[in-house]
């Protein structure tokens, strides 16, 4: 398995298209950091708004944990489609191309293969992350500087020791590596049945669309299916930035998105043993 | 051009299909064919394009599951062995898609790995150069010509030197001169190297001159078999009889030595494939069982011959009128 995963990683990393992620982040990550580097002060006072006259905050508002924080809130919502367009592409894309009929012809196991692809394209919604990490994080503590992070929420402002955020990082990252292997996995599922990718991309991201209006919208019955849907847990990473972290919550969260990524590969791997290749 | 089998011809078969079956819904892809493919032998596989040709070969391949039926390769029944019999099979199944983002020689040496086989850069260049294509080893398949995919789609099949190479219709999309290569290659694949080969093709005029025997499917069904300088002896006549007595006719015929020439009943006429000698006998016999004969014609063109098993002489004769 380990030979066929190399061969799935060397195409993965082959292709163009791999890298438009890459250079999406790199952008946006980049561009969010020049607006704080320029503009910074004016968004914290806004965010902050009238809780400043109850009491002062010295000291330097913006740091690279900070931004960071608005970093990954922001980009956490649209990295599954960068991670969609891999993931749909996985086995959609080789029976476009006329090459799954080829693969599945060598004496490789059909589960073997799927399960190697499906490694492959896990192990790419990883180092999209790490790279979002290194520039997200790495690149503003670089710009920014280290210091104490303010996390504004709805109803409270908290504020987190410097020495106390690096750990929450590595948690927060890990966490959304899960969220995000997630839509990997559905994306990957999607992609059996169709013979390009056009049509599991745009059905993962309508999927990803219809769940999290679901999640968001507090109707009595939307309430019931909230717990089981995976969209309800992939923001499940900012329980690590609350004051005392809620590792039950956390832990629940994981499992449940842990448990949909078993789900939608197992059923991949049940369709595509007995799956027609007629591509 | 055509191969005849030298003496020491091993006779084990390498390929038993028995019964093989495969239904999408209503309508039956293939319909309980049968047959086998001997080893170091090039067996035609001739059809019209969709009489199932394609859908019995990736059956062979184990892309698509048959609905019944059983297939043995290598002695080995395929589904409980599929590895093992993969392991020893090079294939080029319709059009001979590889990555166009990836070199030739990227494509060449993974492939090489998903058969199971490690090459060295000499040898994947020499596989290269035994298909014309070692100057161009470095370019992106998104550059290559159809006929060069289809020569690249060649070495792919052979680099890990499998016994039984199958091969959907390899000389779709060649030039003339394309069309030649492939053929040399596939005489001088079974002949020098002793491969065993499979060939399907819709061009009678391609099996004819490769294949020492040959199966003849329309619409999923067998129609013949047989070596094809059997099927091609000017001395074997395919005869056409239409009569008035049909029904008549039929019964008639039923018990007597006749059936064993029939070789199809469309409904409307009998084919039989007689020895020409034989012709005036049957005549004769159709005359004492008061069939009430229409016509009586012969044929001895291997093309005739197909074009009256198959489908396609219905499609000429409504082209006709």
């Amino acid at each position: 398995m380990w030979k066929i995963l190399k061969i799935e990683l060397f195409k993965i990393f082959k292709r163009p298209r791999t890298y438009i992620a890459f250079a999406a982040i790199g952008i946006i990550i980049c561009l969010i950091q020049l607006a704080f580097y320029l503009d910074g002060e004016a968004y914290i006072d806004f965010m902050i708004g009238s809780a400043t006259k109850n009491f002062d905050i010295e000291g330097k508002k913006i740091t690279g944990f900070m931004v960071c924080y608005v970093i990954l809130q922001t980009l956490l919502l649209h990295v599954p489609l960068l991670i969609a367009l891999i993931g749909g592409d996985m086995i959609a894309g080789e029976a476009n191309m006329g090459t799954l009929r080829l693969l599945i012809s060598k004496p490789v196991s059909r589960a073997q293969l799927l399960l190697s692809k499906f490694t492959a394209t896990a192990i790419y919604t990883i180092l999209l992350l790490i790279w979002m990490a290194i520039l997200a994080l790495g690149l503003s503590m670089i710009v920014f500087g280290k210091g104490d992070m303010i996390n504004i929420k709805s109803d409270m402002i908290i504020i987190l020791e410097s020495k106390d955020l690096l750990w929450r990082y590595f948690a927060a990252f890990g966490f959304a590596a899960i969220a995000m292997t997630t839509v990997a996995a559905l994306s990957f599922l999607l992609s059996i049945f169709a013979e390009n990718s056009i049509g599991p991309i745009v059905a993962t991201m309508s999927v990803v669309i219809i769940c999290t209006i679901l999640t968001t919208m507090d109707l009595p019955l939307f309430g019931t299916m909230k717990p089981y849907l995976f969209t309800s847990h992939m923001l499940g990473w900012k329980g690590f930035f609350d004051d005392q972290v809620n590792y039950s919550n956390v832990i629940r969260s994981a499992a449940i998105l842990l448990f949909h990524i078993a789900a939608f590969v197992g059923i991949a791997l049940a369709v595509f043993r007995k799956k027609d290749v007629l591509s | 051009m055509r191969r005849i089998l030298g003496d020491n011809f091993s006779m084990n078969s390498i390929i038993q299909v028995t019964n093989l079956s495969k239904d999408y819904k209503e309508v039956k892809a293939v319909n309980n064919i049968s047959f086998t493919v001997q080893e170091g032998e090039i067996y035609g596989f001739l059809g019209q394009n969709g009489a199932g040709k394609s859908t019995t070969i990736r059956m062979l391949l184990t892309l698509i599951a048959p609905t019944s039926g059983s297939i043995e390769v290598f002695g080995m029944n395929l589904t409980t062995h599929r590895k093992e019999i993969l392991r020893r099979i090079g294939a080029i199944i319709e059009r001979p898609d590889l990555y166009k983002y990836l070199t030739a020689y990227e494509n060449l040496s993974l492939f090489a790995k998903m058969s199971g086989c490690e090459r060295k850069e000499k040898e994947l260049m020499q596989q290269l150069e035994m298909v014309g294509l070692h100057q161009r080893a470095h370019s992106k398949v998104r550059t290559f010509s159809q006929g060069m995919k289809q020569r690249l789609g060649l070495a792919v099949a052979l680099i890990h030197d499998p016994q039984l190479i199958i091969l959907d219709e390899p000389t779709n999309g060649l030039d003339p001169q394309g069309i030649a290569d492939t053929r040399n290659l596939i005489l001088s694949l079974s002949k020098r190297h002793g491969k065993t080969i499979l060939v399907s093709s819709h061009l009678l005029s391609e099996i004819e001159m490769i294949a020492d025997r040959m199966l003849i499917i329309d619409k999923g069904s067998k129609v013949a078999e047989g070596a094809v300088k059997d099927l091609f002896d000017p001395g074997r006549m395919i005869v056409e009889l239409q009569v008035s007595n049909y029904q008549h006719t039929k019964e008639q015929l039923q018990g007597s030595k006749w059936m064993e020439r029939l070789q199809k009943d469309t409904g409307d006429r009998f084919i039989f494939q007689l020895d020409k000698k034989q012709i005036p006998f049957l005549a004769a016999a159709l005359v004492q069982m008061g069939a009430g004969i229409i016509s009586l014609q012969h044929r001895h063109s291997l093309e005739e011959y197909f074009l009256s098993l198959t489908s396609a002489n219905q499609h000429v004769e409504d082209f006709k009128n």
